[in-house]
């Protein structure tokens, strides 16, 4: 039998628990709350984990209780003068789209995967393609319901308890237990979107694609061929979407509103470690910059153009049994070029592959303590776990924090205090908060051990 | 389950006993179904007062099309070998209860000349073993109940299916381990509806379960006590 808690739910073991980097694994214990009353009676030293999203040890706790929210995915109430979805935490940004595109509603703001939790974006706060108009995922939050230490539950929002709010958005979980968020949801025309590619030769280009207020749009990102090297240093194709108007969009995909289901491709097993090398990243790099690069204008399902990787349902495995690693900095605009130049050269010379690497202009920073986003140039990459990886990224780090930057905390599993102390100068703000809500300290992660926080 | 009804289109009624739990439900299947979605008391435990709850279900829906009985407690059999009271716990949730709500049930569809009882049962009535004979006594008696109630039914031209789940991924499977087959909520609820669209009697979900109970219940009396199973 299962060992008895003092909140009477029962325990699982979960021995190689990780995020969606599969690395690093750890050891904890989890409770799945299936009623609502029941997340407000868990006990102890525990932490939130919502649907696993995050790349590193943001999700883990190997000293305490996870708790899962995944059963927690009720819809409340929906407004539909504002917009305002009011949901359980555990409830997927697929659920909503699934339920609400079809009546011409859509996220304000959404990451590469549909298959996180409301309660995890906005905890991450989130940003998406249309960071530079939008903001991040909390801006868009009307308010959220949190559970805090002492079992108490307190709503909290940009109007409400401002300051528990936005130590609460990208606080990583480390406030409480956020059991309800409610989400102002925007209205668009159609399930699809007018979609601009252009190649980008160098990074010069890419930068000043995605700068120029004549290419703007409501999306834009670039990908990057990071194998790319000397005059071609940081190619890559800009990418700019629009939603579509109902007339936009041809007849031919029956529905405007809505988009046959895709078939969901599955990887069956991991890939050996060896598939992505620099020859096939290579190979597939080249293919992608010519292809990607002269498709032009078209329409695209939202699916494709907002979460192309989610078609492969457990891609991670791709990366083989070690995993991978995200790595996502940002820079400040007026370094962010010579910077990312740096970077990609350091990469490149490294021959390291990066299958992906996504170059993005976010707007200002917004009010949240431990925002991730500031005003600037944002680029992800993920790398497969190998020798020597680490101490490239300690000197990529190196280059962020010179230059005034900062590393994403949602994609992070190894970066250091002293890295993560100068990108992040709010810190102590949010360690008042965090204290004044959770003295014992109750909230915690592997994350958040590793960083201090 | 009732997610699936409510997407096909379905008036649902939710009863059970915790209120909040279910209204937060009920939100939910209305926002992603569009079907009316009506809440309302039920306690297995209060036989004496079925007949009242489904009258109330009668009323808020204006006519009843089917019923499903998705209600169970697994209880502790250790526990259970020890303290009667347990033991009665379990006879009482899977057995007493179901038997009360369903003939009341009964007796309103076969008045109405159609419809359709499902009723959840386990693959632990289908023989007994030393880990938990008691809850599965009680769902075994609960089956045969429900062989005699489809074959009064069926001449008022009633559907009676009695579903076998193996275990299923939720709060009472939680944390168990060497659990075989563990099935998840949602695959559990489409194939029981598949099921019932082609108005099969008995299903195993998911559907291996046949055979192994099969297997499980050929196997003599004489072999059967001497394993741990």
């Amino acid at each position: 039998m299962t060992p008895e808690r003092a909140d009477g739910l029962a325990v699982k073991r979960l021995e190689g628990l990780s995020g969606w980097g599969r690395h690093p694994l750890a050891a904890c214990s989890a409770v799945r709350p299936e009623r609502h009353r029941d997340l407000l009676a868990v006990q102890g030293p525990r932490l939130a984990r919502g649907r696993g999203r995050s790349y590193g040890d943001a999700a883990l706790r190997s000293d305490g209780t996870v708790v899962l929210t995944e059963r927690l995915d009720r819809f409340l109430e929906f407004d539909e003068t504002t917009g305002i979805l009011r949901a359980e935490s555990g409830a997927t940004l697929k659920d909503v789209i699934d339920a609400f595109l079809p009546q011409g509603w859509f996220l304000p703001v959404t990451p590469g995967t549909q298959y996180c939790s409301l309660g995890g974006c906005l905890a991450a706060d989130v940003h998406g393609k249309n960071h530079h108009r939008a903001g991040t995922f909390s801006a868009h939050v009307a308010g959220c319901g949190l559970v805090l230490a002492s079992g108490e539950r307190v709503v909290c929002g940009p109007e409400e308890r401002p300051e528990l709010y936005w130590a609460t958005a990208g606080g990583m979980g480390l406030t409480g237990i956020i059991d309800e968020v409610a989400l102002r949801l925007q209205r668009v025309e159609s399930a699809y979107l007018k979609v601009k590619h252009q190649k980008a030769p160098d990074l010069a280009t890419a930068v000043r694609l995605l700068s120029d207020p004549a290419h703007d749009a409501t999306y834009t990102v670039a990908w990057i061929d990071c194998l790319a090297t000397g005059s071609s240093l940081g190619r890559g194709v800009f990418m700019a979407g629009e939603h579509a108007a109902q007339h936009e969009v041809s007849l031919r995909f029956g529905n405007p509103k809505s988009c046959k289901p895709k078939r969901q491709k599955r990887l069956p097993f991991d890939l050996p470690a060896w598939a992505l090398n620099p020859v096939t990243v290579r190979l597939f790099n080249s293919a992608y910059y010519a292809a990607q690069g002269s498709k032009g204008t078209f329409v695209s399902r939202y699916d494709s153009f907002f979460y192309p990787l989610d078609g492969v349902l457990d891609w991670n495995r791709l990366y083989g049994k070690r995993g991978f690693v995200q790595y996502q900095y940002v820079l400040p605009t007026a370094v962010a070029e010579e910077g990312t130049a740096e970077i990609l050269g350091r990469l490149s010379h490294s021959k390291r592959a990066s299958f992906l690497a996504v170059l993005k202009r976010f707007g200002p920073q917004g009010p949240g303590m431990l925002s991730f986003p500031m005003e600037g140039l944002t680029l992800a990459l993920d790398i497969p776990v190998s020798p020597g990886l680490f101490e490239l990224l300690d000197e990529l780090d190196g280059i962020v924090m010179k230059l005034g930057g900062r590393v994403y905390l949602a994609k992070d599993s190894r970066t250091g205090r002293e890295v993560f102390k100068a990108g992040y100068p709010r810190l102590e703000e949010f360690l008042a908060i965090r204290r004044s809500v959770d003295p014992e300290g109750l909230f915690s992660s592997d994350l958040a051990r590793r960083l201090g926080i | 389950m009732a997610l699936e009804l409510a997407k096909r289109g379905h008036p649902v009624y939710l009863a059970g006993r915790d209120q909040e739990e279910l209204a937060r439900t009920a939100s939910d299947l209305q926002l992603r179904s569009g079907a009316p979605v009506w809440v309302g008391e039920f306690d297995a435990g209060r036989p004496d007062l079925h007949s009242v709850y489904f009258e109330e279900a009668r009323v808020a829906c204006g006519k009843i099309e089917g019923v499903v009985l998705a209600f169970g407690y697994l209880g502790d059999q250790g526990r259970a070998e020890q303290e009667p009271d347990e033991a009665r716990r379990i006879m009482e949730a899977n057995y007493n209860g179901a038997v009360s709500i369903l003939l009341v049930a009964a007796n309103y569809l076969e008045a109405e000349g159609a419809g359709w009882i499902v009723a959840l049962g386990s693959v632990s009535g289908d023989r007994g073993r030393q880990s938990n004979y008691i809850y599965g006594s009680a769902k075994a008696g609960t089956a045969v109940f429900l062989q005699g109630l489809r074959s009064r039914l069926f001449k008022s031209g009633v559907h009676v299916m009695t579903v076998k789940p193996g275990p299923v991924d939720t709060g009472m499977t939680f944390g168990m381990e060497g659990l075989p087959l563990l099935a998840q909520p949602d695959a559990v609820s489409r194939a029981i509806l598949n099921a019932l669209d082609k108005r099969q009697d008995v299903v195993y979900v998911p559907w291996p379960w046949r055979l192994i109970m099969a297997v499980l219940r050929a196997v003599p009396e004489k072999l059967f006590k001497r394993t741990s199973i």
